[in-house]
């Protein structure tokens, strides 16, 4: 018995011994040598793993750029620091940060101020667990349930629930990552470039008079957004305005039209176009592609811009050759509240 | 010996299909076989463990579990000890060889740890009391069998997917109504070589 006993634990033990030897040598034998610039990489990223740039983690996203399957400006989050950091070690230069960098835009402003309520709800204070009961208890089935599942979730701390019962995002700190946009039921929340400064502000597809039956500051698909636009940049698709945010150039038309504040504007003026006279050429050039022809002068003459008709497209920025025209806006503080600025204009 | 190596492999592959009629290694038949691709990649990955995996058996019975008298209660322990490790190696010097061939095979490569097709022609060697070239071909043979199954099931539901499955049998259950009825087909090859 003893003797059993011995012989199965030295020839267990032996054979285990054998083969974990026999691994460990393999190992230092055919260890595969990892690019020590992986590591590098992972270091200068920032770590969160939020899985923004659509690789599993950081180190998923430092492999892809090793292997060239990735830019080094991949990583939204770091920006263009991270991507200068990235770039100085994969040796590339000359290398911007993503050059547009997306943000969580909140597309509802049905507070408890302003969309009703249905129901009093008093389960599980999730958005998740609230909007499987009865569409959620706000009237109106699109609205922004208020109980801040998006808060909870942001890894930068960018989201804050204001007294209104809807999230507040922080732009600074608002890295694109779209873990909100993933998380909220309502998919109220959507990354949009961080130059876009008009947004249209609901989601609710129902007819329009029903939407005005539940909220004050609801798409009720007038059209006149649509009308107003000199640009063919929003439309109204299902009863409720999109906005087309390739051609859209932020000249607030609509922001104003609307009849229920649905469309608004990170700034409650609008920027104007002005001309720098010493540069100005009299080319004509920003004349001829004025959509609403507040730019006059003659031929080699200084143009002047009629700033009581200019609505601050940046049209004549761009065809400008000789960069005589800038944007100037007043009151250039920034509105940090969209809520504020809808209630302003 | 040739017509006996013949007879081993058309045993493993149709007759006694380790999948259909010995009802092993369910797990990856089951989750690998949405994709011919991938199913097929890790049908082949099967074989060339099992194949190794036979000639250790092999030696571990006939050299060390035999000799000392250990092969009544040792046998599954020293198996697996070494199954395991024998997928370990054979990760990295694949990884070292072709480092494309390792990404093609991806996470089915550890996997294979725990098919139980691995542990049953572990335990088959020392039972059919086979040589070390009938233990080859056996692991060679139940490795294809492996694949084959894989490939058909593969196939069969690559092209469900474009059929109307009635509602309550969505998903898992026609899965497992279709290996049943592929079971059955294999059943067809019974008698067709004397077994063992």
């Amino acid at each position: 018995m003893a003797n059993s006993i011995l012989t199965s634990i030295l020839s267990m033990g032996g054979l285990g011994l054998a083969l974990g030897g026999g691994l460990a040598i393999a190992f230092k034998k055919l260890a595969v040598e990892a690019d020590p610039r992986e590591a590098a990489i992972v270091e200068a990223l920032p770590g969160a793993n939020c899985g923004a740039c659509g690789y599993p983690g950081c180190g998923g996203l430092a492999k892809a750029i090793l292997e060239g399957k990735a830019p080094v400006n991949a990583c939204s989050v770091g920006g263009a620091k991270v991507a200068a950091k990235i770039a100085e070690i994969m040796g590339i230069s000359g290398v911007e940060g993503a050059e547009d960098k997306k943000i969580a835009r909140v597309l509802c402003q049905g507070g408890k101020s302003k969309a009703k309520q249905k129901s009093d709800y008093h389960g599980v204070m999730t958005c998740k667990a609230a909007s499987m009961v009865n569409a959620g208890p706000r009237a109106c089935s699109f609205a922004c349930i208020g109980f801040g599942d998006c808060a909870k979730v942001c890894a930068f701390g960018a989201i804050t629930m204001g007294e209104d019962g809807l999230p507040i995002i922080d732009e600074e700190k608002c890295t694109g990552c779209g873990l909100c946009v993933k998380t909220c039921p309502k998919m109220v929340i959507a990354l949009t470039s961080s130059k876009q400064e008009v947004h249209v502000r609901c989601r609710a597809t129902m007819k329009g008079k029903d939407t005005r039956a539940v909220c004050s500051v609801g798409c009720i698909a007038c059209k006149q957004c649509e009308k107003v636009c000199p640009f063919d940049a929003i439309h109204v698709v299902d009863n409720v305005a999109v906005i087309d945010y390739e051609k859209c150039r932020n000249c607030m038309l609509c922001v104003e039209k609307c009849p229920t504040k649905t469309i608004t504007s990170k700034f409650p003026t609008r920027k104007k176009a002005v001309i720098i006279e010493e540069k100005c050429i009299g080319c004509t050039l920003c004349a001829k592609n004025c959509p609403v022809n507040a730019i006059t002068g003659e031929v080699k003459k200084v143009h002047a811009v009629n700033q009581e008709l200019c609505i601050g497209c940046g049209i004549c920025l761009e065809k400008c050759r000789k960069d005589a025209i800038k944007m100037v806006r007043e009151g250039q503080e920034k509105i940090g509240d969209c809520r504020e600025c809808a209630a302003s204009n | 010996m040739a017509k006996e190596l013949f007879f081993i492999i058309i045993g493993s592959v149709f007759v006694n299909n380790f999948v259909f009629s010995r009802f092993l290694g369910q797990c990856p038949f089951l989750g690998v076989s949405s994709k011919t691709e991938t199913a097929v990649g890790m049908g082949m990955a099967t074989t060339f463990v099992l194949t190794m995996t036979a000639v250790a058996a092999y030696f571990i019975q006939n050299y060390i579990l035999v000799p000392y008298g250990l092969a009544d209660f040792l046998q599954i322990v020293s198996f697996i000890l070494v199954i395991a490790s024998l997928v370990q190696l054979v990760e990295m010097v694949i990884l070292k060889i072709s480092p494309a061939l390792y990404n093609a095979f991806g996470i089915y490569l550890p996997l294979i740890t725990t098919n139980c097709i691995v542990m049953g022609v572990a335990l088959l060697i020392p039972q059919y009391n086979y040589n070390l070239i009938k233990s080859v071909t056996l692991g060679l043979g139940a490795g294809l069998g492996f694949t084959l199954a894989l490939a058909l099931m593969s196939g069969i539901r690559e092209e469900m997917e474009f059929h109307d499955v009635p509602e309550a049998l969505k998903g898992p259950a026609i899965v497992f109504i279709t290996a049943g009825l592929l079971s059955m087909i294999f059943l067809g090859f019974s008698g067709l070589v004397p077994l063992g």
